[in-house]
């Protein structure tokens, strides 16, 4: 019998077993905690972080990846107009969509809140079905609804004596149906957000208001919008990343047309990128988004943070 | 069953010692409650003995083995917490047998201790219902119902009462009691409510900062408190406490209160009092010991009354002297009104002398 | 001017402030009512005109002369039996089940696991872990497609909707687990302490406690997961090009519109049919989904 093999025959003094067993089940609690988390951090690791430092690579690399241009294909679409129109209209795109769908989203939740609760369900059930919808399917639908030759909305406007409305293939009226159909898609979201947060300021604020002789437009000015300001930052700003990077509407409605001018970065990275094979192009276009998305994510996570802290 | 005894027991979080080294034996069988204000370490005392805090020093035995390493569930306890803790998803049924089906208890054998424990408790009609149907007193009775079909060798219950109405608590403390004489199981049970304590307990300890103050039963811990907190912590209302001197008047000893209020130390605490003459003192008497002044007594203080509270039983009044506002207990009869002056007189037999820096009782 | 408010208050209190509240209460009830139905004539039309469109006959599609938004010569189910019986829409349906059955399971799998850890388990980095989550939830997918695209082809699997499965939880799983975390944190600490007491372990812990508990969130991560799994676009449109590979939402859009003539009716047929799932699942489970989500972000 060997020294070692001795020894651990040899039950060691009571306390240090249960400090040992301490030890490892203390370890063992951490070990599990991390293996619980592995795949999640594998899944980020490999198909989230990988993907974007390789963007970056690729960015880098001429269209056929043979040489490294460094900063060549930045440059490139810097001199491209087509580049800075996909630029102003993202950012139209986003900022005008957004603002219409808080609004919208707002005054339902309000509308939805204020009649009697036994009708709500129905109304708000109503109201979310362009949010039901996979967007890709539903703006086939509007796609059809703007058809030039066929278009209902321009048969309702003849049967007013309005002139057809070329709503694809004119710049202005084509950047107009593409933030319209974004507003049907994204406005329930908001409604959803705004009556959750609205149903969470308690009455008995609006009752203290009353007692204090607030009108209805004060209390929404003194108690609604105080208490929602919060959740309406939050929303927006969330809604804004969505927006800037959607992809779906513009590509099935337009096509980024007419003459590229609704193109936004998602659909014109796509364009480049996919159709017409300049791979390393098109990862800079998309990387383009990134500068943006950062800074609202940042804004969003000190938002978020503050709420807790203030909670 | 089993003996819990804690040794030189420290708990330290952060940066908050929570609990600063206590020693304690709870012998087998016993009803221990740990009583002392909110934040003083009782909680976290009793969730080291069911394994749910690491120590950071010190030694906890149950039934004579250490158990400070040894997880929760082998330390055959168990804990009924202040919110009840059910499992919402599972009936009444399910959550009193958890346990049992977690160790694998055959099915006959989990059936019989429900049913007895729910026997036990009166709650033998709800064993189908889930949490969310019973009224917090029958949440309560589950709870304890859990922790008795284990069958463990120590209770542990943390403010297990806080959370009902005034009415339904004696219930309940009555009930916890029963269940106690009825299993003969190891208690350790903590509270902030001093009556809680008195009424439960065979021995009461008193915490505070972190620190146990006294342990002793209630009888004890009422007439021979040790220190100034558990004079004052025990006892509702509150002990009254004057700054006083101790000093020798001809042979006797008197206590100075303020200038104009002298009173006779009995004679059978002079030898005790006898080395603090001279010395700035704390004099405590508890309300129920101040009474109005009878035929062949001797007034202590002609007072003006502040405002009065009507118990009904009693009426407690409520005076100033030397700027401190006291306390005392008078019969309804003497109808004392807000403003008028009465005389009052102490038992005196039952004065409390505390020195000042020690915050001893003498 | 306080007061001179307060005295009207009065004023109209002694004058019966009764009916004027009742005026107020009716005037913005009939505003809510009046917002509410042109708001959800907005949100129904393109449905009502889809649905209208895929019930017509063709030749009445074709006829300028009739109204779009009525059905006048007769409803017709050819174009439905024609999109299940002659086009490949039913394997686009098999290949969409698939995906989406994976993804959930995966999906749940993973983030239930993390958030069990992330709630429950602190350890060292699970603070920066949690906040990592949350910011990858931000990412799009229009963001990292085109990497993505080199990356899979680098795995031979593209045009294949096993990509799919592989993809699809980097969109999936951030906000799962967020929502999860939020339902754990939620769950008082005693339960936990009362089932370590009672004798279990972690993963009986997480099966019979923490999971039978959070149930209303994890349905709603459910049908998140399904949901984004039954409508990403872009993916598969960049992914896979095949007729036997394609799912619904890429299927109906690109191989349903042929030649010149478009077939509308086939095309409104298909998209509504693709879009019957989630909204069928909205219907009954829309409860959670709104608790679910409104939750993740007031608990933030
Ligand atoms: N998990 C914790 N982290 C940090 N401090 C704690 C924790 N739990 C308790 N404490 C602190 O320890 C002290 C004692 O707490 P506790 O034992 O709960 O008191 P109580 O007597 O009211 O039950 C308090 O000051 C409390 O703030
Ligand atoms: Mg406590």
């Amino acid at each position: 019998m060997t020294v070692s093999g001795v020894s651990r025959d040899f039950p060691k003094p009571h306390p240090s077993i249960r400090g040992g067993a301490f030890y490892l089940w203390f370890r063992r609690r951490s070990t599990i905690a991390v293996m619980m988390c592995f795949p999640l951090l594998a899944l980020i690791t490999c198909l989230v972080a990988y993907p974007f430092a390789y963007s970056i690579y690729l960015s880098m690399l001429n269209k056929a990846e043979t040489a490294f241009v460094g900063f060549g294909n930045f440059l490139f679409l810097f001199k491209r107009e087509t580049f800075w129109l996909v630029v102003q209209q993202s950012i139209l795109f986003a900022l005008v969509a957004v603002i219409f769908k808080a609004l919208i989203g707002f005054i339902a939740a309000h509308a939805v809140n204020t009649i009697p609760s036994k009708g709500q369900r129905k109304w708000r059930g109503m109201m979310l079905v362009p949010w039901v919808i996979p967007p890709a399917l539903s703006t086939l639908g509007w796609w059809w609804l703007f058809e030039p030759t066929y278009s209902a909305f321009n048969w309702l406007l003849e049967e007013f004596a309005v002139p057809a409305v070329p709503w694809l293939s004119d710049v202005f009226w084509a950047r107009f149906s593409v933030i319209l159909v974004n507003v049907w898609v994204g406005a329930p979201f908001f409604l959803i957000m705004y009556l959750a947060a609205l149903k969470s300021i308690p009455e008995e604020l609006y009752e203290a208001a009353s007692i204090d002789g607030a009108s209805a437009w004060q209390k929404l000015v003194h108690v609604t919008l105080p208490m929602m300001r919060n959740i309406i930052a939050i929303t927006i700003l969330f809604s804004i990343i969505v927006t800037f990077a959607n992809f779906d509407i513009v590509r099935v409605l337009t096509q980024g047309g007419p003459r590229n001018s609704t193109h936004l970065f998602s659909t014109y990275a796509f364009r480049v990128g996919i159709e017409s094979g300049d791979i390393p192009l098109g990862a800079a276009v998309s990387l383009f988004m990134f500068p943006a998305l950062a800074i609202l994510a940042f804004v969003i996570l000190r938002n978020v943070r503050q709420r807790t802290v203030s909670i | 069953m089993a003996d819990v005894s804690l040794t030189k027991l420290h708990k330290s979080f952060d940066r908050t010692e929570a609990v600063c080294g206590i020693d304690l034996e709870i012998a087998d069988n016993e009803f221990v409650v740990l009583v002392g204000p909110s934040g003083c370490g009782k909680s976290t005392t009793l969730r080291m003995i069911a394994g749910l805090e690491e120590i950071t020093k010190g030694d906890i035995r149950i039934g004579g083995e250490l158990v400070n390493d040894v997880p929760p569930k082998d330390r055959d306890i168990a804990m009924v917490f202040q919110n009840y803790a059910l499992y919402p998803h599972m009936t009444v049924f399910q959550n009193m047998s958890f346990g049992l089906r977690l160790r694998k208890y055959p099915k006959k054998e989990i059936q019989r201790r429900v049913e007895d424990a729910a026997e036990v408790l009166g709650i033998s009609e709800l064993l189908q219902r889930r949490p969310k149907q019973l009224s917090g007193g029958q949440r309560q009775r589950v709870a304890m119902g859990r922790a008795i079909v284990r069958n463990p060798r120590v209770f542990l219950f943390d403010e297990p009462l806080s959370n009902l109405d005034a009415k339904l608590r004696q219930q309940m403390r009555i009930e916890i009691k029963r269940v106690h004489q009825h299993l003969n199981t190891t208690t350790v049970y903590v509270t902030h409510d001093q009556v809680e304590a008195m009424t439960l307990a065979d021995r009461v300890v008193v915490m505070n900062n972190g620190l146990i103050e006294q342990v002793g039963t209630p009888g004890e811990l009422y007439h021979q408190p040790r220190t100034h907190f558990v004079a004052g912590f025990i006892g509702s209302p509150a002990m009254n406490f004057l700054d006083c001197k101790l000093e020798r008047n001809s042979g006797n000893l008197e206590v100075k209160l303020g200038d104009m209020l002298t009173l006779q130390v009995p004679a059978d605490r002079g030898s005790r009092y006898e080395p603090y003459v001279g010395r700035g003192l704390v004099f405590g008497i508890r309300p129920e010991h101040v009474h109005e002044k009878r035929a062949g007594e001797d007034a202590f203080a002609e007072v003006m009354v502040n405002f009065i509270e009507p118990l009904g039983m009693e009426t407690m009044v409520y005076f100033t002297i030397n700027g401190v506002e006291l306390c005392g207990r008078v019969s309804p009869e003497a109808d004392p009104r807000p403003g008028q002056t009465i005389s009052l007189t102490i038992d005196i037999g039952k004065m409390h002398l505390i020195e000042s820096e020690t915050n001893l009782v003498l | 001017m306080t007061n001179i408010v307060r005295n009207n208050g009065a004023l109209s209190a002694l004058l019966g402030s009764k009916t004027s509240l009742h005026t107020n209460r009716r005037w913005a009830l009939f505003a809510s009512y009046a917002c509410l139905i042109v708001f959800v004539i907005f949100f129904l039309c393109p449905p009502f005109y889809m649905l209208v469109t895929s019930l017509k006959t063709n030749a009445e599609i074709a006829n300028l002369a009739t109204n779009p938004w009525l059905i006048e010569q007769g409803i017709t189910t050819e174009h439905y039996t024609h999109l299940l019986t002659e086009t490949a829409f039913l394997t686009y349906f098999k290949n969409t089940v698939i995906v989406a059955t994976f993804v959930v399971a995966i999906t749940m799998v993973i983030s239930v696991l993390a958030a069990y850890a992330l709630s429950r388990l602190s350890f060292w980095g699970s603070g920066v872990i949690a906040t990592g989550v949350f910011l990858v939830y931000l990412v799009p997918d229009s963001l990292l497609f085109i990497p993505l695209f080199k990356i899979v082809g680098g795995l031979g699997l593209l045009n294949s909707y096993w990509v799919l499965v592989l993809v699809y939880p980097t969109l999936t799983v951030p906000f799962c687990t967020w929502i999860m975390i939020g339902y754990f944190a939620s769950i008082p600490k005693e339960l936990d302490e009362a089932a370590l007491i009672d004798g279990a372990n972690h993963m009986q812990m997480l099966l019979k406690v923490f999971i039978p508990v959070a149930l209303p969130g994890l349905i709603a991560a459910t049908i998140f997961a399904f949901t984004v799994s039954w409508a990403s676009f872009l993916y598969p449109l960049a992914f896979i090009y095949s007729d036997n590979q394609m799912v619904l939402t890429v299927g109906t859009v690109t191989t349903l519109i042929k030649g010149d003539v478009f077939h509308w009716g086939g095309l409104m047929a298909g998209a509504l049919l693709a879009a019957a799932p989630p909204v069928i699942l909205y219907a009954f489970l829309m409860d959670y989904y709104i608790s679910g989500l409104t939750s993740g972000a007031t608990k933030g």
